[in-house]
Parts: C-alpha cells; structure tokens; sequence
C-alpha cells in the first residue's frame, strides 16, 4: 500500500482508478481520460495533487538562499505570493528538480517540488540550507488541489470563504494570495500545469475532502494523473523524469528561458557549467535541444522512442502521446540542434515521418500549430 | 456490462472469439483488457484476405495509456474488420463484446475454437492478473 493523500477517500467515492505514482495512491482516472482532459479545456477540472512537497524555508539570508540554489533568480520576486518556476541544478548543470517558488515574506519562501524527487531534493536543499541558517520545514500537513479550465476560476471563488474569494479574485497569473484569521494556512495561486487559466489552492489537509466536495457541487470534475499529463504535454510543459533529469542541463530540456544568467554576479549552483555549455554550442555539432512533434500518421508516439533526422544525426522521444484536442499524437523530443522542420520517428520498427514544431500545443483551449 | 459472456471463449492475451452461425469467427478485446488500457485514440487494422497462425500478432490498438498488440486466437483468414474503429477507436471501450469487435476470422480448423479458454478459465486468468 502507498501513502494516500487527504483524498483518498473522495476518489475512491468517484470511483477513480487508482495507481501507483512514486510511492504515492493516486488516482489515474474516473472512468474516461480523454473526457476530463475536455472538461479542463472546455470547462473547469480539479486534480488532488497533494502528494506535491511543500517546503517552507525560513531565515533572513533565505533569498539570499535561494539565489544560490535556484538556476531563476527569486531576486525578481518582490510582491507577497509571487511565483517563479525554475530548475535545481546539480554542478554540473543537470536537473535535479523543477519547481515552484513562491515569495511570502522576506524571511519566508515556499516551494513545492515534486512528489518523486521528495527525498532527494530535501536532502540537497537542507545540505546547502545550513550555510545560510535557513531552517527546511515539510508541510505535510497541507493539501493541494489544481482547479484549471476557462471556468475554473469562477467556481473556485465561489466556493472559498468570502474573504479568501475577495484577495484571490483579484491575483494576476503566477500570483498567489494567503488567507487571514482562520485562513492563514490556505494559499491560492493562479498558477497550472494544463496551459488554462486555473489556481492550485494549498489548504490543511483536514480541510481538502469537504473543498472538494465544494468544488464538486459547483460543477467542478475530477481529472486523473492521465490527463494532467496530456493537458501538460499539450501545454508545452516538461515533466520531470521524462524530459529532463540531472543528466541534462536546462538548455538541452527547453527550459533555457528559466535561466536567469543576469545579474552576472549572481553565481548559482550549476551556472559555471552552463556559461561553458552555452559556449560550446557554437561550434559544436554534438549539441541538442528540445522540440516538439506532430506526427504525420495515426500511430501513437512514445516516450523513449528513437527519431532520425536525416543526414543530421539521431535523437529521442521524451514525452509523447496521443493529443485530445488535436487529435493526433504529439510529442517533445531531444534532437541534434541543426535539425529543422521534419524528422523521423520510430514505431514498432516502422519510420514515420513528424514534423517539428514550438511548443505549446494548445493554450486556453485553442490549438497553436497551424 | 457483463465481464465476460459464456458462449464466447478466450485467450490469456485477453482476445475474445465468438463463433458464428457461417462458421466464422469474429475477435475482440475483452472489458478487462480495454480497462486496462483506458481510452482508446487509434487501431490498426489487419488487411482482409490476410492468413494468419494462431498467436500470430495481427493487429495494434493505442490507448492514451500505451500500444498494445492484438494476438489471432486462431489460424484462418481475415475475412473482416471493423472498419468503424477507423473513426470511432473509442467502441472498444463502449462496447467491447458487441460494436467494438476488431476482425472476423475464416478459421483453418473449427474445432480450433474448443481449445480456447471458455469463460471460467479466462475468469482465473483475470484474477491471476489482479
């Protein structure tokens, strides 16, 4: 049996599909997959990702902290609950999370990471946290609930305490807002991870299941693990241990518009290697870079699958799947740098031809490749 | 939906044969294999006039989840397909033992079809499974 989160129990009610997801009971779906991956697009979805970790780093020097530790500079964030999403690079500029950091105080930060790099992550973030006598707390007594779609914000504020309603109706994107009094542990953000407008809302883990309920009566669906991951890859958005990991840096992953190279006297962990690697892309032909594909054929494209791109070189399928909305497969692919608008991608011991694209697929429901 | 239905039989594959009143037979997928996978986004057809041994892999069904081969229950030849899944992949989880059949088999040897398994030893094949 795996750790189960506050919500076990209302999954199990909405008769979910349950599977293993990094130690974790999470549902995968509620009967059809490609329905709630519609019902976000078109509508509004909630997904229970409580099995998230939120850490809350406390100190004065923890900004200080964390532009260190962070490949984005939290140096940008000024405003109470503003949001910045960047890598955690290892030395050697590998990825060894993305994440989530928010500006609460300027003593306190939160940041959530994913739930299967957990162990790993608190362990490297309380090693380089003693240096700056920034104390780590887990927040394991709080949940998280995503609630995406065009009408996901609507209904979200209809079912909050008037007082939270009022703050969180006024939050731009990547803003979030705490409550008071009774409230002071719930936090809603307008952040995602489907490429539609939304919050994600942490809240005491006590709290969640009569929230969802909430959001249930106000029209509110449960969506699976399956359609985050086809609403995420329609999004453009990477998913840690598929497209990167720490073997690659940001810059091979897509993700080098995270990295915030200035102020030059910034010296984060992983900067150095990714100055030389950044250097050596110009004149080397062994360089790669994340893009996105469309395939050509009706098959379904795969992460670990192998593309050609002729006279060029080979590369990989790191995320792939069949896009509800397009209706037809796409994928994100590490490729050689010098390939253009076409590659090959293998299939059950077939080539099939795909083209290549920018990222995102679709944003707010509308399709970005012509 | 009934799990599985007594005058069909099975393979451990998870393929379905239901005999014909011509003599043909027609194949599927069965309910727990479909849940399985989840939904179903695209299947590739065998060609008709296709001959096939048994467990030959003969045909691929992708679901959102993963590709999965189809295997033939039985030696024959592929004397139909259901050219609906083309456009509608996803009566395979509407309706696994009636419109989301995948072929129709003229069998080599009819007597075949009692060497599969029939509705209690796929029932053990399941609960293996699970």
């Amino acid at each position: 049996m795996g750790s189960r989160t506050s919500l076990y129990e209302n999954h199990l009610t909405a008769n979910a599909k349950m599977v293993d997801f990094a130690g974790w009971d999470m549902p995968l779906h509620y009967g059809s997959q490609l329905a709630e991956h519609h019902q976000v697009r078109r509508s509004a979805g909630m997904f229970d990702v409580s099995h998230m970790a939120v850490l809350d780093l406390h100190g004065p020097r923890v900004r200080e902290f964390l532009r260190k530790l962070l490949a984005n500079d939290v140096g940008r964030l000024v405003r109470h609950g503003k949001a910045l999403y960047s890598c955690m690079l290892n030395p050697a500029g590998g990825v060894i999370d993305d994440l989530i950091a928010y500006f609460l105080t300027e003593d306190w930060f939160r940041l959530v990471v994913n739930a299967g790099t957990r162990h790993k992550d608190l362990a490297w973030i309380q090693t380089h946290a003693i240096a700056y006598d920034v104390a780590v707390r887990e927040r394991t007594d709080l949940a998280m609930v995503a609630v995406q779609g065009p009408e996901a914000r609507t209904r979200t504020l209809a079912t909050l305490h008037s007082s939270l309603a009022a703050k969180a109706n006024k939050i731009v994107n990547f803003q979030g807002v705490s409550g008071a009094d009774d409230y002071t542990d719930w936090f809603v953000a307008r952040t995602g991870y489907t490429g539609e407008d939304g919050f994600e809302v942490m809240l005491p883990s006590s709290a969640a299941p009569a929230f969802w309920q909430a959001l249930g009566a106000a029209g509110v669906l449960p969506c699976g693990l399956g359609a985050r991951d086809t609403l995420r890859l329609e999004a453009g958005m990477n998913l840690y241990g598929n497209d990167m990991d720490e073997t690659v840096t940001p810059l091979e992953s897509g993700l080098g518009w995270t990295v915030a190279f200035a102020p030059v006297d910034r010296d984060f962990i992983g900067c150095s290697a990714l100055l030389a690697q950044q250097e050596a892309r110009h004149d080397s032909h062994v360089a790669n870079k994340m893009v996105g594909l469309i395939l050509r054929s009706r098959q379904v494209m795969r992460h670990g699958q192998i593309v050609r791109v002729a006279g060029i070189g080979n590369g990989m399928v790191t995320s792939g799947g069949f896009s509800p909305t397009l209706e037809q497969s796409i994928a994100f692919a590490r490729v050689p740098a010098a390939t253009t608008n076409e590659c090959e991608v293998e299939i059950r011991g077939k080539w099939l031809l795909a083209t290549v694209v920018k990222p995102p697929f679709v944003r707010f429901g509308k399709p970005q490749i012509a | 939906m009934l799990e599985a239905l007594d005058e069909y039989r099975y393979t451990p594959t998870h393929e379905w044969i239901r005999r014909e009143e011509d003599g043909s037979m027609t194949v599927g997928i069965t309910a727990h294999a479909e849940e399985l996978l989840g939904d179903m986004v695209y299947v590739q057809l065998p060609e008709v006039g296709r001959v096939v041994a048994a467990q030959e892999e003969c045909c691929v069904v992708e679901s959102v989840k993963a590709a999965s081969d189809i295997y033939s229950p039985l030696a024959g030849e592929v004397i139909a397909i259901n050219t609906a899944l083309d456009e509608a992949p996803e009566l395979i989880n509407e309706d696994p033992y009636g419109a989301g059949w995948i072929m129709r088999l003229q069998p080599s040897n009819a007597d075949d079809f009692e060497g599969l398994l029939d509705r209690a030893a796929y029932a053990a094949v399941v609960a293996e499974d699970e």
